[in-house]
């Protein structure tokens, strides 16, 4: 394996700094809303420019490097667009335009309180996702992910109900508990190797260790992510975050921070432990047994939720667990498959979300009991939400069924069945619980009948947008953004078979 | 400038002694003749700092007596480095009492600013002093200075300070009982030549009996667990530039003495091993940290919390010093900085809070608060936040370097302690900026909240805040920030430099 070419640039801090300064603009122009606004939908623009601007070298095997300084002795705050740190930048940078639009639209919709607070937060939250994306090494991803729980605290209980309070609550007493574990992880493992910067293979070396430390260290790092990646038993605080407005749920809980977990879980198997200890010490079927409990059980809880967010929220936990399935499966089509999936799931959970956000826009409909008859009122956004729901249960030509596809290859190609079986049975199950919702709001007539019409364009655009991207990716999943090729790269790094 | 040493608590005893005659005539004058010998001190202390950077530790002997006979002033990097952040934070603390207006001790503050720099003067001898009488003489001007401001307070305040003082006072006595000790032993009190003579008495029941003394006495002063008993009521009632200075100052003076009596009179193996003074230092720490933090969750008045919160803190110093490596040492140090700005912006925001609204007690808290007083909240929640321990603030990375420390002693308990606090502070201060921000003014209202214009004469617009009061808790909290990011900086420019011999 040719070792990549490393240049220094300013790109990977421009990619996280253009939102950090967008949130005092905004939080300085409060009492002009148009041009709060200019700044949230200037800086996405820029923000997505910037990482699309690191697309070509990423390609090409260059990385692009930014180090701040040492924030500890022999530690530096620093940033790395490496293959994979761009594809993930891609995806929430480019979903935050989308979001911003469609936050517009609906908080003008619901004339919401506090915007000003909203609006900051949401670009706090998006620098630290780039933070996360581009961390050189694990301190630094400390130190992003520390800020996108604070940052996200905010948003969660932005209703300011006793509901979101609660759920606020919960929310910290799980994100910050597994930040001490992360601390406690990478303070260990600085302490085993004097070393914390990813590297793709994992950076332990040649240090022989114990299985119990490797064990308890592993268990410590899923602890940190997994809560993110809202792995079981881990995943409670997810459902419960619901309570904030839906382009929250929309970009975060469906994108940014679920995804900054699982994002998590592919730096620590792929460039913390590394693919040989994973196996050495078992540790990959453990994380294996756990991303396909939550799968299955995630899908079952996901019937029992009336609310439609709830359902989305269930949903969310067990596609998350398909990507970490991914990453512990550790073949080439797995790891393709799983990655994959953190953009592909990233379309469609937001159409979905966005949809659901339009119903209650212009319905303050919640339930799914309630949206008997209305594709019919508001057709662009149930089609979307079809599209949507299809592309999850694994039905081509959507991308859901690209990724699904390779996480299938994966399986085989690792030589398990049980997998495979737990994939498709996922499937059946996901089309169970979304069918009812089609269902309802084609073929069921309404009590009483709808006016017809759609929610603001502001939140119309956004959802078509995100379908169509779904089912373009579905078509060629090396569209525009290369995500295959970024994939297939960051698989053949992690395993040392390819480029 | 070759005196330079001697200025800082020179200059400072003699601006206490001058301000009640120079404030015969106009009382106004006492708090500025305070503030510029104040910031006198500071210029100095950064002086001296510069100095020991450029050209490496300094020693200065007063009157011309060369040590073990004369009195030696050692500057070396701790020291100056301490000198410099109590002395920053005094000054800071003094520009905000500038906006209480003498509301907490009228008619007093004549001798209220004396007291402030005999405490100062107290602090900066005690940490720059080079001979183990001479501390024990700055000590006590520290603690009489203490006493007084801490009993000028509310109707509690004499109580309270009597506590203390009896408690004090046994501190000091044990420190001074322990010195004699090793003064019969060594027959030395200049620290450098008892350091020298120490290894050849190391069996002498009666060097340890004299550690023994030194580090409760000390102990005592520092509120380490269970020696805490003053703590919580002193604070409390205390006026707040009191508690302000006091709380990050008064303690970390004495938990310097125990790091510099420790690790460079004694011998990091002889504390560490020999007699385990240390671990015991690390255990009491650890069920301090936590004590500390469970009772916190439970008080209802804002000061007084931050007094419990205070004794956990001061665990955190503790368990560096228990951890006796070097990255212990770096985390108690740090933290001796972090937690003088943290804790100094928290109660110059409780000040603000009873200057404006009258009271500080938690329950009644609502987000009226916030509009009232945005600038405060905001230190507020940026303190709360390094307190809690999330980067970037300073907070984290002292959390950060005494888990390394943890680590590398392989003591897996001190770790999770250390990791278990930050989510129990984390408990304690959400429920405040969870009522600050999100508490709905109306339901609180009813019980009868009283509200800031009955309280005082002058009511104040919603967002508008003094600037006199916001903005040294401003300045504090948001250093924090910086305290984070260049901590590197400090740790290996001053810390790394003094790491102590056998670590």
């Amino acid at each position: 394996m040719t070792n990549p070419e490393i240049y220094r640039s300013l790109m990977p801090f421009y990619a996280v700094m253009v939102s950090l300064i967008a949130a005092p603009l905004i939080l300085m122009s409060s009492r002009q809303a148009n041009l709060r606004e200019f700044w949230t939908l200037a800086a996405s623009l820029v923000k997505f420019a910037v990482v699309f601007l690191l697309l070509p070298g990423a390609l090409a095997g260059r990385i692009a490097e930014f180090i701040f300084w040492e924030i500890s002795p022999g530690i530096a705050l620093s940033l790395k667009a490496d293959t994979l740190g761009v594809f993930f930048a891609l995806i929430a940078s480019g979903l935050w335009i989308l979001t911003s639009f469609y936050s517009i639209g609906y908080v003008r919709g619901l004339n919401e309180h506090k915007q000003t607070r909203y609006f900051a937060s949401f670009a706090v939250c998006l620098s630290a996702t780039m933070g996360i994306a581009f961390a050189a090494n694990l301190l630094t991803f400390v130190f992003f992910y520390e800020i996108l729980t604070i940052a996200t605290y905010p948003l969660v209980i932005h209703k300011e109900t006793k509901v979101a309070i609660a759920a606020g609550r919960k929310y910290l007493i799980y994100t910050l508990t597994a930040g001490v574990l992360l601390i406690a992880a990478t303070a260990w493992t600085y302490r085993i190797t004097g070393a914390l910067d990813f590297r793709a293979g994992g950076l332990f070396g040649n240090t022989s260790l114990s299985p119990s430390i490797m064990m308890v260290l592993f268990l410590l790092f899923l602890g940190g992510v997994g809560v993110k990646a809202a792995v079981m038993p881990l995943h409670s605080w997810l459902p419960a975050a619901m309570a904030a407005p839906t382009p929250v749920s929309a970009l975060l809980h469906a994108v940014a921070v679920v995804k900054s977990g699982v994002f998590g879980v592919v730096r620590v198997v792929g460039f913390v432990f590394g693919p040989e200890l994973m196996r050495q010490f078992g540790l990959n079927t453990l994380l294996a047994i756990f991303a396909g409990a939550t799968i299955i059980l995630a899908s079952l809880l996901a019937f029992r939720q009336d609310n439609l967010k709830h359902r989305l929220a269930y949903s969310t936990v067990g596609h998350l667990s398909y990507i970490v399935l991914g990453a512990a499966l550790l073949s080439p089509a797995s790891l393709i498959g799983g990655l994959l999936h953190i953009a592909n799931h990233a379309t469609m959970k937001i159409t979905l979300f966005f949809c659901a956000g339009a119903l209650y826009v212009k319905h303050h409909k919640e339930k799914i009991s309630e949206l008997d008859g209305i594709g019919r009122a508001m057709p662009w956004t149930m089609g979307a939400f079809t599209v949507g729901a299809i592309g999850l249960a694994g039905v081509p030509p959507i991308n859901g069924f690209v990724s699904k596809w390779q996480l299938g290859l994966g399986a085989l190609q690792a030589g398990e069945i049980l997998p495979l079986a737990i994939l498709v049975l996922s499937g059946l199950l996901n089309a169970g619980y979304f069918a009812p919702i089609v269902y309802r709001a084609f073929l069921k007539k309404p009590a009483v009948p709808y006016e017809r019409g759609e929610a603001p364009p502001a939140m119309v655009i956004p959802i078509v947008v995100t379908a169509l991207l779904s089912l373009l990716l579905g078509l060629n999943p090396d569209l525009f953004f290369h995500f295959y090729r970024l994939a297939v790269m960051v698989s053949g790094s992690i395993l040392g078979g390819g480029p | 400038m070759q005196n330079s040493p001697a200025l800082v608590p020179l200059l400072l005893l003699a601006a206490a002694i001058s301000i009640p005659v120079l404030a015969i005539k106009k009382t106004g004058v006492a708090y500025l003749a305070a503030l510029a010998a104040s910031l006198g001190s500071v210029v100095i202390s950064a002086y001296n700092a510069l100095r020991v950077w450029e050209s490496g530790p300094l020693t200065y002997h007063f009157g011309g007596w060369n040590p073990p006979i004369g009195i030696e002033y050692v500057l070396d990097p701790l020291s100056v480095f301490v000198a410099l952040v109590v002395n920053v934070v005094a000054f800071i603390v003094l520009c905000h009492a500038g906006g209480l207006k003498e509301r907490e001790i009228p008619g007093k503050s004549v001798p209220y600013y004396a007291l402030v720099l005999l405490l100062l003067c107290g602090a900066n001898g005690m940490i720059l002093t080079g001979d183990l009488f001479n501390l024990y003489v700055f000590l006590e001007i520290f603690s009489l200075a203490c006493y007084g401001l801490i009993g000028i307070g509310e109707k509690q305040a004499p109580i309270a300070s009597f506590r203390y003082l009896i408690m004090g006072t046994v501190g000091a006595s044990f420190y001074l009982l322990g010195l004699g000790f090793i003064y019969i032993v060594t027959g030395s009190l200049n620290m450098a030549d008892v350091r020298n003579i120490l290894p050849h008495v190391y069996g002498n029941p009666a060097v340890t009996t004299g550690l023994a003394l030194i580090v409760i006495g000390m102990g005592i002063k520092m509120a380490i667990f269970p020696l805490h008993g003053w703590l919580p009521d002193a604070y409390t009632y205390a006026p707040s530039t009191s508690s302000a200075l006091i709380a990050p100052i008064g303690t970390k003076v004495a938990a310097y003495v125990i790091l510099r009596v420790l690790f460079f009179v004694f011998d990091v193996k002889f504390v560490s091993q020999t007699l385990p003074v240390t671990d015991l230092i690390g255990w009491l720490a650890a069920i301090g940290i936590l004590f500390g933090s469970v009772m916190a969750m439970a008080q209802n008045e804002m000061k007084r919390m931050l007094a419990y919160s205070s004794i956990a803190q001061i665990g955190y110093i503790g368990l560096g010093i228990g951890l006796a490596n070097p990255l212990g040492f770096i985390g108690a140090v740090l933290h001796i900085l972090n937690h003088a700005f943290m804790k100094g912006a928290l109660f110059l925001v409780a000040a603000n809070l009873r200057k404006n609204a009258g009271h500080s007690d938690i329950s009644k808290l609502d987000a009226s608060y916030r509009k009232k007083l945005p600038w405060s909240m905001a230190a507020f929640t940026l303190a709360a936040l390094s307190m809690i321990g999330l980067p970037p603030t300073a907070g984290f990375f002292s959390k950060w370097y005494l888990a390394l420390g943890a680590i590398d002693k392989g003591n897996w308990v001190f770790l999770g302690v250390i990791l278990l606090s930050s989510l129990l502070n984390a408990v304690y201060f959400f429920r405040i900026l969870e009522k600050v921000y999100l508490g709905t003014p109306s339901a609180q209202g009813a019980e009868g909240a009283p509200s800031p214009k009955s309280n005082r004469g002058e009511g104040f617009v919603a967002g508008e805040e003094e600037y006199a009061l916001m903005i040294p808790a401003v300045v504090l909290s948001f250093s924090l920030l910086l305290l984070g990011l260049l901590n590197a900086n400090i740790v290996k420019g001053v810390i790394q430099r003094i790491i102590p011999l056998g670590m």
